[in-house]
């Protein structure tokens, strides 16, 4: 009882002292060594949609806009400025004027200026001679028209029709702006921004090599000298060598939640934090093969999927059931759950889910002794095939006796465009947290990467009404409402929203991770190594 | 022994055309294409642009010009371009050759130093503990994948020593960069050097039961000079031609062990390069490979005639 006084005291003392210690300040110098996962297809981001090349190659760039570094949501709130100090909607909502930071300069010295903002966005319509090889995203600026330059320093977007979530395209990773002197060939070899390091080496297989940019335009950053990307294939390898310290940082999300375990037991200094990939396992349908042209049996598939199981045993529980939007509350625009649980086949009694499918199956002539033979096609890689094989065991109980087909990954896209399969398991990843992106990309008539060419004309015109939507409540409504079309559509069921984990040494501060996106925190400018 | 050599010659310039033929026309009959891989990464394909890079890269000529292409450029010393990095292939090719070279060595030492004094001693020491252990040994040596081993041996340094060796571009010095290299190169030359063991120690075993050898003991020789006089060289010949087979062997090992210890090496980026069907790579690399494994067992018949003078290639 004596002591209770002086303990309150030393409680208050030692707060007093946290409070007032200052944060430590920013050490320069030093190498920042992550591994890479795999071999990189090329520098230019533009002309992929892979994570293997925006987490490299991001720290060569700046974007007009960009989402706070330090942030781990990635919100409209969130959109900082970059390359462009200001901007600003005109009356109608369909031009976007940016006014652009003056004395910036790439990383051979030449000027940044509008026409290299005009350039990398004609490139991205189609409207300039050099384009791009590969256009992945050019379903992003479909609204786009033109862009026009007011002198140097200012570069209005004029679009189509008002699009408000239009800003936060440009706040991705994915979105850096080019140099207009560069050819687009060039920059898949020897990339050139103004970013805050300059790309040095890039040894197939092997290594990636960025050193700092001394005249970056933001004074004092970044604060490491280099950064080295060590490509390390194997994953025991790679997973041994980050617990030795050879790494500062692993790849992101490359740590699994089983890996997780030995990972935080081999080395209990590492920050491991598990995050949403926004990578869906999804069930691709086509439609045009019979007997899949029949909607009662894509609904019957659909009914029969227990994605608790999936999640129970992929991810060890930690994976998230979701329709198409990331759920919160890591995502934005995704359901709650209790609104989840009215969708079709989300309920929680699969039992009875299952029942219903399988008078479904029963009514269409289907039975335990006269099943559905189908081939499940996916791609010969672990996290596609492994819920490959427990889509075809929980089809069994519907009366579909299905057959793993795999498929070399390398013609995976060019056998699924061409429609070869009838029923596929697939993963999709999702660029940025807004419906304009998934939903335009994945489910919109035409889109090329909307792989199983679903196309609804009623969830096209709901698309659009949500995309000119400028009072985010409201849009929020739309949102959900295409999300209950999709399910009802089987346009492409999700399975489940994937976890993993990102870890990183004691040593690496200023880090933050993203937790809605894993493609857009790259930049690396704000971290710093305690050594 | 001149006729011999101009008859293996033009044996090996046929050996090396087939292998041209044969890697080029099955690297075309594997399904997918380079451009299919381009837009892999991409996440969908778009045939029109498909058939714009197929045009570029020149894959929509025939095949037989395609391959006369190829050959006219090999002639003179131009490997092509490879198709993912857009450099030129010798540039991606030969920095890779003397990592690989190396190592190979290496294993091949390591395996040579251990299985053929070890099977020896084997031999030498029939039925007795020491030649079971070694038995036991060279066993588990065959029946050890190397990339489990690998993987054991980076488990072992990691867990006892905090340390993991893994390649590195600038070991700082060349005895650095042995003792890196070597502890792959263990890996890889455990399996070689147990299959060695096993054979001299069966080679050894049948020639310690000729006449000649009982002749020598007779007339009171030595052991070590039975056994490693006249014993040993001729128990050699035989393992001498496995020792060229293992040579070409070893490529195949060293893809999985290159993968393990991260080694940016020839057999690793060989795979790599079948996996991304960069047609230039894989051609020029298989064909580097053909003529190393060539040329090895062509110095291994020219070792027999030195090891046994009876041997004429004139017959």
């Amino acid at each position: 009882m004596r002591l209770k006084p002086v303990f309150i005291v030393a409680s208050a003392l030692v707060a007093a002292f946290l409070v007032a210690t200052p944060a430590p300040a920013q050490k320069q110098g030093g190498t920042l060594r992550i591994y890479h996962r795999d071999n990189l297809p090329s520098a230019s981001i533009h002309e992929e949609a892979t994570i293997s090349t925006v987490m490299p190659f991001m720290s060569v760039f700046n974007n007009l806009v960009v989402y706070d570094q330090g942030k781990k949501l990635n919100t409209p709130e969130t959109i900082v400025p970059d390359l462009a100090e200001s901007w600003a909607w005109d009356a109608s909502r369909t031009r976007l004027s940016f006014k652009l930071r003056q004395g910036v300069k790439w990383h051979d010295g030449k000027p940044f200026t509008s026409k290299d903002v005009q350039c990398t966005w004609h490139k991205l319509i189609g409207k300039d001679p050099d384009d791009f090889r590969k256009n992945p995203r050019a379903i992003w600026w479909h609204n786009l028209k033109e862009v026009t330059l007011k002198g140097d320093h200012e570069a209005t977007f004029n679009l189509n029709r008002p699009q408000p979530a239009f800003l936060s395209l440009f706040a991705s990773g994915y979105t850096p702006v080019y140099p207009c002197h560069v050819s687009t060939q060039a920059m898949r070899t020897n990339p050139i921004g103004t970013g805050p390091f300059k790309f040095a080496e890039f040894k197939r297989g092997e290594s990636v090599k960025f050193v700092r940019n001394p005249d970056y335009w933001k004074k004092g950053r970044p604060f490491v000298d280099a950064i080295e990307w060590k490509v390390i294939e194997n994953r025991s390898t790679r997973i041994l060598a980050f617990v030795a310290g050879e790494f500062d940082l692993t790849f992101v999300t490359d740590v699994s939640i089983p890996l997780l375990k030995d990972v935080t037991s081999q080395a209990p200094k590492a920050v491991c934090e598990v995050a949403p990939t926004y990578v869906s396992t999804n069930l691709i349908v086509n439609p045009a093969a019979p007997p899949f042209n029949d909607a009662r049996i894509r609904k019957a598939m659909a009914l029969a999927l227990d994605r608790k199981a999936y999640i129970e045993i992929l991810s060890g529980g930690k994976a998230d059931i979701s329709a198409a939007m990331l759920p919160p509350p890591e995502g934005v625009w995704g359901m709650p759950p209790e609104f989840m649980r009215t969708l079709p086949g989300y309920a929680a009694d699969i039992g009875k889910s299952r029942a219903e499918a399988r008078k479904i199956m029963q009514g269409l002539g289907y039975s335990e002794a006269k099943p559905l033979k189908v081939k499940v096609s996916t791609r010969n890689i672990a996290i596609y095939r492994d819920p490959a094989v427990i889509l075809i065991d929980q089809l069994k109980q519907i009366f579909i006796a299905g057959e793993l087909e795999v498929i070399d990954t390398s013609i995976w896209h060019a056998k699924v465009t061409r429609k070869e399969f009838a029923i596929g398991l697939n993963l999709t990843g999702i660029g940025v947290d807004d419906p304009d992106v998934n939903f335009y990309e994945n489910y919109s008539c035409g889109s090329e990467r909307n792989l199983t060419q679903y196309c609804n004309k009623e969830v096209d015109a709901l698309i659009l009404r949500q995309s000119q939507e400028a009072d985010a409540a409201k849009r929020k409504t739309l949102v959900w409402e295409i999300e209950r079309k999709l399910v009802e559509d089987l346009a492409r069921p999700i399975v489940m929203s994937d976890r993993s984990a990102t870890c990183w040494q004691p040593q690496l501060k200023g880090f933050v991770l993203h937790h809605n996106s894993i493609y857009n925190n790259w930049r690396f400018e704000d971290v710093w190594l305690d050594k | 022994m001149g006729a011999y050599l101009v008859r293996r010659s033009f044996l090996m310039v046929l050996t090396l055309f087939g292998m041209s033929v044969l890697i080029f026309v099955m690297l075309r009959l594997v399904p997918g294409n380079i451009t299919d891989i381009i837009f892999d990464s991409a996440g969908f394909v778009n045939e029109k642009q498909k058939k714009k890079i197929e045009q570029q890269l020149g894959l929509d000529k025939p095949i037989v010009t395609q391959y006369a292409n190829w050959i006219a450029g090999l002639a003179k010393g131009d490997l092509g371009y490879a198709y993912v990095s857009e450099k030129p292939a010798i540039d991606e090719i030969l920095p890779r050759i003397p990592v690989t070279a190396k190592l190979a060595v290496l294993a091949l030492v390591f395996s040579v130093l251990f299985g053929v004094p070890l099977g020896v001693i084997s031999a030498v020491r029939q039925n007795t503990a020491l030649d079971y252990c070694l038995r036991v040994v060279s066993l588990s040596g065959l029946s050890l994948p190397s990339f489990w081993l690998g993987l054991l041996i980076l488990m072992a340094f990691v867990q006892w020593f905090g340390w993991i060796p893994i390649y590195q571009s600038d070991p700082g010095s060349l005895w650095k960069e042995i003792a890196l290299l070597s502890i792959p190169a263990a890996a890889v030359g455990f399996r070689s050097s147990a299959l060695l063991m096993r054979l001299t120690r069966s080679s050894m075993l049948e020639v310690l039961r000729q006449d000649y050898i009982r002749t020598a003991r007779a007339k009171g020789a030595s052991d070590q000079v039975v056994n490693y006089d006249h014993g040993l060289r001729n128990a050699m010949l035989p393992v001498v031609t496995i020792i060229g087979v293992e040579a070409a062997f070893l490529i195949g090992g060293l893809i999985v062990t290159e993968t393990v210890f991260n080694i940016p090496g020839v057999a690793r980026f060989l795979v790599e390069a079948i996996r991304w069907r960069d047609y230039p790579i894989v051609q020029n690399l298989v064909m580097f490979i053909a003529i190393v494994v060539v040329v090895v067992n062509f110095l291994v018949d020219m070792t027999y005639a030195m090891l046994d003078p009876r041997i004429r290639y004139e017959s």
